[in-house]
C-alpha cells in the first residue's frame, strides 16, 4: 500500500514538475539546446 | 525473457532514438521538434541519428546557463520514466548499454572475464558522486560548463565520432579535449570486453538516478517466496552481480531478465501490483 502511494505522489509530482516547465517554455530551451551540435558533447568546445 | 528477445529490443529501441537516418551520411543533426522532448537513455543529443534530446545534457544546460534555470520540465520526465520503469530503461532502451552488450557478447577472452571483484561494491557508489558532482553541483556553479558532457559522457564522444566521419570540417577540428574524451570512450569499450556494463556499474549518473527508483517502480521483479528454492542459479547468472532471489529492488538490477530466464518460474519480471516482493 505504502508503495502504491508513493507512485502516485511521485507520478502527480513528476506531472506537476513537467506542466510547470511547459508553461515556463522549458521544451523550447530543450530544442534549442538538443537543434544544434553541443561542441562540449562531441569533444571539441 | 530470453537474451535474444532483448537484444532485439535493445536494437529497435536504439534505432527509433536514432531514426534520422540521412544525419549519418550528411553529418548535420536533427532539428525536429521532436527534439524538445528528452529520451528517457544515454543518447547524446548531437547524435547525428538522434531524434529526442538527452535527458542528461539537457539538465546539465539547464542549470549551467547564463542564469541558472530550475529544470522542471527534465527533472519531471525523468522522475517519470523512473516511477513507471525503473532500471528497466537501462536493460531495455538506453542506445549505450546496448553498446556494452554487444560488445560482451564478443566471444573472446571469455575467460578472463570477471562478474565481481574487491573493490567493486564501493566503485558502484562513483556513479552517484558523479551525478552528484559533475551533473548537478559543477554545471551549478561554474557558468557554461555541462562537466559531464564536456569530460566524461562516451555517449557524446561516439556522436563525435561518427558525425567526423560525415563531415571533414568536424574531422578537422578535433584536438586534445577530443582525445582526452576518446581515451575515456576507449577504457569502457575495452572493460566492456571483460565485465558486464562497466559505464553502467560505476560511471552513468542516468543508472544512478534511476536506481534509486527501482524499489518503488510500477515494472519491478517479483520473487514468489513460495516456489523460490534460493537455489542460486538467479544469482550466478547475473551479469550485474546481484542476487535478486534476496534482494529484488537492488538499485544495481538492470532489469535485463536473464534470472527470470534462468529461473524455475519463481521470478517475474513486469507490472507488480502494490507492495509485492
Ligand atoms: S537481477 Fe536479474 S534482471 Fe536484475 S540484472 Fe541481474 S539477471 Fe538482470
Amino acid at each position: 500500500m505504502k508503495r502504491r502511494i508513493l507512485q502516485i505522489s511521485l507520478l502527480f509530482a513528476a506531472a506537476a514538475l513537467i506542466v510547470t516547465g511547459i508553461i515556463m517554455g522549458q521544451p523550447g530551451e530543450v530544442l534549442a539546446k538538443a537543434a544544434k551540435i553541443c561542441l562540449e558533447c562531441i569533444g571539441i568546445g | 525473457m530470453d537474451n535474444k528477445k532483448r537484444t532485439a529490443i535493445q536494437l529497435v529501441a536504439t534505432l527509433i532514438q536514432n531514426a534520422n537516418f540521412k544525419g549519418f551520411f550528411t553529418g548535420k543533426i536533427s532539428e525536429a521538434p521532436t527534439k524538445s522532448v528528452c529520451v528517457p537513455g544515454l543518447n547524446c543529443y548531437s547524435c547525428p541519428g538522434a531524434i529526442g534530446a538527452c535527458p542528461i545534457g539537457s539538465l546539465q544546460s539547464s542549470l549551467s546557463g547564463l542564469h541558472i534555470r530550475i529544470p522542471y520540465y527534465v527533472v519531471g520526465l525523468l522522475i517519470f520514466f523512473g516511477v513507471i520503469l525503473g532500471r528497466l530503461i537501462c536493460g531495455f532502451l538506453c542506445p549505450f548499454g546496448f553498446l556494452q552488450d554487444l560488445i560482451y557478447m564478443i566471444p573472446i577472452f571469455k575467460k578472463q572475464r570477471v562478474r565481481t571483484f574487491r573493490g567493486d561494491g564501493i566503485l558502484r557508489y562513483l556513479k552517484y558522486f558523479i551525478l552528484v558532482i559533475c551533473v548537478l553541483l559543477i554545471p551549478s556553479l561554474v557558468r557554461f560548463t555541462p562537466f559531464f558532457c564536456k569530460y566524461i559522457c562516451p555517449s557524446g564522444t561516439v556522436s563525435g565520432i561518427l558525425l567526423a566521419i560525415a563531415d571533414h570540417k568536424i574531422l578537422a577540428a578535433l584536438g586534445g579535449q577530443f582525445i582526452w574524451k576518446a581515451s575515456v570512450l576507449g577504457i569502457i569499450l575495452v572493460m566492456s570486453i571483460f565485465i558486464a556494463r562497466p559505464f553502467c556499474r560505476y560511471i552513468c549518473p542516468l543508472g544512478a538516478f534511476y536506481g534509486l527508483f527501482n524499489k518503488i517502480s510500477i515494472v519491478r521483479l517479483k520473487v514468489n517466496e513460495e516456489t523460490c528454492t534460493h537455489c542460486g542459479a538467479c544469482a550466478r547468472c547475473c551479469p550485474m552481480a546481484v542476487d535478486p532471489s534476496k534482494n529484488p529492488d537492488s538499485a544495481e538490477c538492470i532489469r535485463c531478465g536473464k534470472c527470470v530466464h534462468e529461473c524455475n518460474g519463481s521470478l517475474h519480471l513486469g507490472f507488480v501490483k502494490g507492495d509485492k516482493k
